[in-house]
């Protein structure tokens, strides 16, 4: 056993490493996370904070997994040599979707009236774990929105605490616009400025824009340019593009 | 030119303008100006050349920190389980009457503001509050009133007429009306010492070899999850870099958690000496205590042995004539978060920032305080360290279980004659504590605070040591007629309250939790709701990123194995209902007081419901 793992080193460069999900091997780069190796792998694991560019992040728990026995977020545990994943397991399965359905019972999301519908990653979550109705209660929040922007506006009712326009702020547009404020059922993303988003150097032309999963942070005078019926979600479902093997998207 | 310059960048100033102080600029503004208000935060992001937004994410994080104007005496009465079982509610009424305002509001005058706290670590003397960092405990109603009156009459504190408690609690530097409640003294934490003889032996060796003892004494963490020490230190000691830290956990908020109270009181010396030698184990010249913010009124006197031990040459440079060695230690005050608890939480709380667990790994032996090799122990686990340099291993590893050497500092509160702090070996079973601690009729007993688990009688002989029933210290006891479910669910609303909100299970799953538990003590339970809890519980374990989360779920786990009759028993009938905890009659009450008349379908509900509703819809006209 010993010579026969030293052997499989021996033969692989020193930053390689082989893992298994779900019985399968894959092969990924020393470093990566496993959520990236899969990707790679074209193997799709679940997820809503992660997102391809930005550090891992590790809030919404939807990629858990479980790793060498233990839970971990796919999208912040590094891959080891020999580890062993499972993802696609009955009880996973329910968990991710228990999950979901916290999102959606936490805040106060209807789609039907959403300008993100058909692109909003949350709803396409819904979708493909074959969400009816949540099986958890309402909680029915109160929440302000921040229309002060000229260009941007802010639906905190559909925001779901993922941090992509934190980080994307911080790690790609070179600003510092977003960060969580509060604690606990009071935690919500907060802006540089005691005015509110018109306050801050916010540009809608942001990335930290552009990468909200949901209809949280939304252009004005952009509404509905692609028709619903036509849009990315509509036509395949979320993680499509990872398991047709093509570049991973996340 | 410091006179032009305003409160908040005057308190930048004084910290000199780091950001990492972030925690004791809020702390000290507020200190000076009632609250941080929303100009002040501009001028701290200023001061520390931080963003506002980043100024704000800290000072709405910590409970004892406000971004409003707040009353110059601000209450805060404890409200954790032993408390509301001891008279919470005729406190709390009593200090509504005398002040005029409900909780979460600040009188007119501006003189006092009332509060709900999460445990302040006095459940030996429930029911207690802090007036500002003053500890007031075994609080009457008489007492409120004296307090209140008092105050409005001299605006002062130091007024008050608290008899002062035991030991160093009447120290002139504390001056607390807090008891030690120091029920046994053990051979580690509580037995006496003199200042430097173990620090002296650890000098003595080599790290290597020091960090080797440790290991043979099987010194595991005694905050509760009970990682070796030894290896802990081999960890950090083997990580790179010049530059490393030695942090004590002194920021226990446990429900019913206080013993690390009475270390700090009476053995702090030990508590500080044991820093030292882990500085030495690894190669740090730095320390840092978190002390919580509820233990604020323990400061002055912790700066002074801190100052006294600078004399004494167990601090600073060349410590005890040993060349090269310094270390020196720091006291950080946190301000309400029993998240900061956790150790990578406690970090960031150090930094200056919201109190957010940090991603593991990298554990914070490789990146901890600054991205920094960090140790970080509990109070008890240094204690500990300081006396196993003093005796030797073999003579901590007689003590104790072989799992579990050494003995553990538990604190008892609940219903038992003499709550208090006990130092007992490893292995005692709950049967033998609780006579020791005089309880009687005994139904259930919490071990490990709210993140713990709750025993039946049928589990008593069961033994407190890492490998049973593991503890960071907390034992509650439960007598005759209290409610285990009512128990669980305040524990679950304690965690709903203290989560930190980073990820979904524990800040939107804790809150869901509670919710369908309370069901099953209104009567609106179905049997379907039995299954929601294991399920969501074990999601909510499962799913969540630190083990504030991971243990959130255990008041509902715990009880529905040791305790599933009282939750089957409080099922509702569903007689054909859908969901039980729809109350179809109160639904339509409102619409049945509008029209006048009670509903076809359920007349002799409604007719009352009915009455109600318009009874409430006249009050509110």
């Amino acid at each position: 056993m010993a010579d026969e793992t030293s052997e499989r080193v021996a033969e692989k460069p020193a930053d390689k490493v082989t893992f298994t999900i779900d019985g399968v091997g894959v092969e990924a780069e020393a470093g990566q996370t496993i959520l990236q190796a899969a990707a790679r792998a074209g193997i799709y694991i679940p997820h809503l904070c992660a997102m391809k560019g930005l550090s891992p992040w590790g809030s919404c728990r939807v990629c858990t997994v479980m790793a060498n026995g233990r839970p971990q977020a796919a999208c912040t545990m590094p891959v080891a040599e020999g580890m062993v994943v499972e993802s696609q397991t009955a009880e996973l399965a329910d968990l991710r979707s228990s999950m979901v359905e916290m999102l959606f019972v936490e805040g106060n999301h209807f789609c039907m009236f959403c300008e993100k519908s058909g692109n909003c990653e949350l709803q396409a979550m819904g979708y493909r774990m074959g969400m009816l109705s949540p099986r958890h209660s309402y909680l029915f929040p109160a929440r302000p929105l921040d229309a002060s922007h000229p260009d941007v506006m802010l639906e905190f009712n559909r925001c779901i605490h993922c941090a992509r326009c934190i980080q994307a702020s911080q790690e790609l547009d070179g600003k510092h616009v977003f960060q969580f404020i509060g604690r606990g059922a009071h935690k919500r993303i907060g802006v540089d400025s005691a005015t509110g988003a018109a306050g801050t150097d916010l540009s809608a032309a942001d990335q930290a824009v552009a990468v909200c999963p949901v209809g949280c942070i939304v252009k004005k005078r952009v509404g509905f340019v692609v028709p619903i019926g036509q849009r990315s979600f509509d036509r395949v479902p979320i993680g499509s593009a990872i398991e047709s093997g093509r570049a991973a998207n996340r | 030119m410091a006179h032009n310059l305003s409160v908040a960048r005057q308190v930048c100033e004084k910290f000199g303008n780091d950001r990492s102080r972030l925690m004791d600029v809020l702390l000290g503004v507020q200190a000076q100006a009632g609250c941080i208000a929303s100009a002040a935060m501009d001028e701290i992001a200023q001061g520390l050349a931080i963003h506002r937004v980043e100024v704000e994410s800290a000072a709405t994080f910590y409970t004892f920190l406000s971004t409003k104007p707040r009353g110059r005496f601000a209450i805060r009465v404890c409200n954790d389980i032993i408390d509301q079982l001891s008279g919470l509610d005729r406190i709390a009424e009593a200090l509504r009457s005398e002040l005029g305002i409900d909780f979460g509001q600040t009188t007119a005058d501006g003189m006092f503001s009332l509060q709900y706290t999460s445990c302040i670590g006095m459940s030996d003397q429930a029911p207690a509050m802090l007036v500002n960092d003053k500890v007031v405990t075994r609080v009457s109603t008489d007492d409120v009133r004296e307090i209140i009156q008092t105050l409005r009459a001299t605006g002062s504190l130091d007024q008050l007429k608290l008899t002062l408690g035991d030991g160093n609690n009447s120290h002139p530097l504390v001056r607390a009306m807090v008891m030690n409640n120091l029920r046994q003294r053990g051979p580690v934490v509580f037995a006496p010492t003199t200042p430097g003889v173990a620090l002296a032996r650890a000098l003595s060796e080599q790290p290597v070899e020091l960090i080797r003892l440790i290991k043979a004494s099987r010194l595991r963490g005694r905050g509760g999850a009970g990682f070796p020490t030894g290896m802990k230190w081999d960890f950090t000691r083997a990580a790179a870099g010049d530059r490393k830290f030695v942090v004590c956990n002194a920021d226990e908020g446990e429900p019913g958690t206080f013993k690390d109270r009475v270390i700090l009181t009476e053995a702090a010396g030990s508590v500080f000496e044991g820093m030292t030698i882990a500085g030495y184990a690894i190669g740090a010249a730095e320390g840092i205590v978190y002390l919580r913010g509820e233990y604020a009124y323990l400061r002055a006197f912790l700066e002074d042995i801190l100052a006294k031990r600078r004399e004494a040459g167990l601090l600073g440079r060349d410590i005890l004539g040993k060349t090269g060695f310094k270390f020196d230690i720091r006291l950080q005050l946190g301000a309400g978060a029993y998240v900061c608890g956790e150790e990578t939480a406690l970090t960031s709380s150090c930094e200056g920032k919201a109190g957010d667990p940090k991603t593991r790994p990298p554990f914070p032996a490789q990146k901890g305080y600054l991205g920094l090799p960090t140790v970080i122990n509990n109070v008890e686990t240094f204690c500990a360290a300081a006396r196993i340099m003093e005796n030797g291993p073999g003579w901590f590893t007689s003590m104790g279980t072989a799992g579990s050497a050494g003995t553990k500092v538990l604190s008892v509160a609940g219903d038992c004659a003499q709550p208090g702090v006990y130092e007992l070996p490893f292995g005692v079973t709950i049967a033998e504590l609780l006579e020791r601690v005089g309880a009687r009729g005994t139904i259930a007993v919490q071990i490990g605070g709210a993140a713990g688990r709750m025993i039946g009688p049928g589990e008593f002989g069961r033994r407190l040591c890492y490998d049973d029933l593991a503890t960071g210290g907390s034992v509650m006891v439960f007598g005759p007629g209290r409610d285990v479910l009512a128990i669980a669910a305040a524990f679950m609303e304690f965690f709903a309250e203290e989560s930190c909100g980073y990820c979904t299970p524990c800040r939107v799953g804790t809150r869901l939790l509670h919710e369908r538990l309370r069901r099953f003590l209104t009567g609106n339970a179905g049997s379907a709701d039995m299954e929601y809890l294991e399920k969501t519980g074990k999601a909510v374990r499962i799913g969540s990123r630190c083990g504030l989360g991971q243990t959130a779920p255990n008041p509902v786990l715990g009880t529905l194995q040791s305790f599933r009759h009282e939750y089957e028993r409080r099922v509702r009938g569903d007689g054909g209902s859908l969901l039980p905890s729809f109350d179809s009659a109160a639904a339509v009450s409102v619409a049945a007081a509008i029209v006048g008349r009670g509903s076809m379908h359920f007349p002799s509900d409604t007719a009352a419901a009915a009455a109600g509703a318009r009874a409430r819809a006249t009050k509110h006209d």
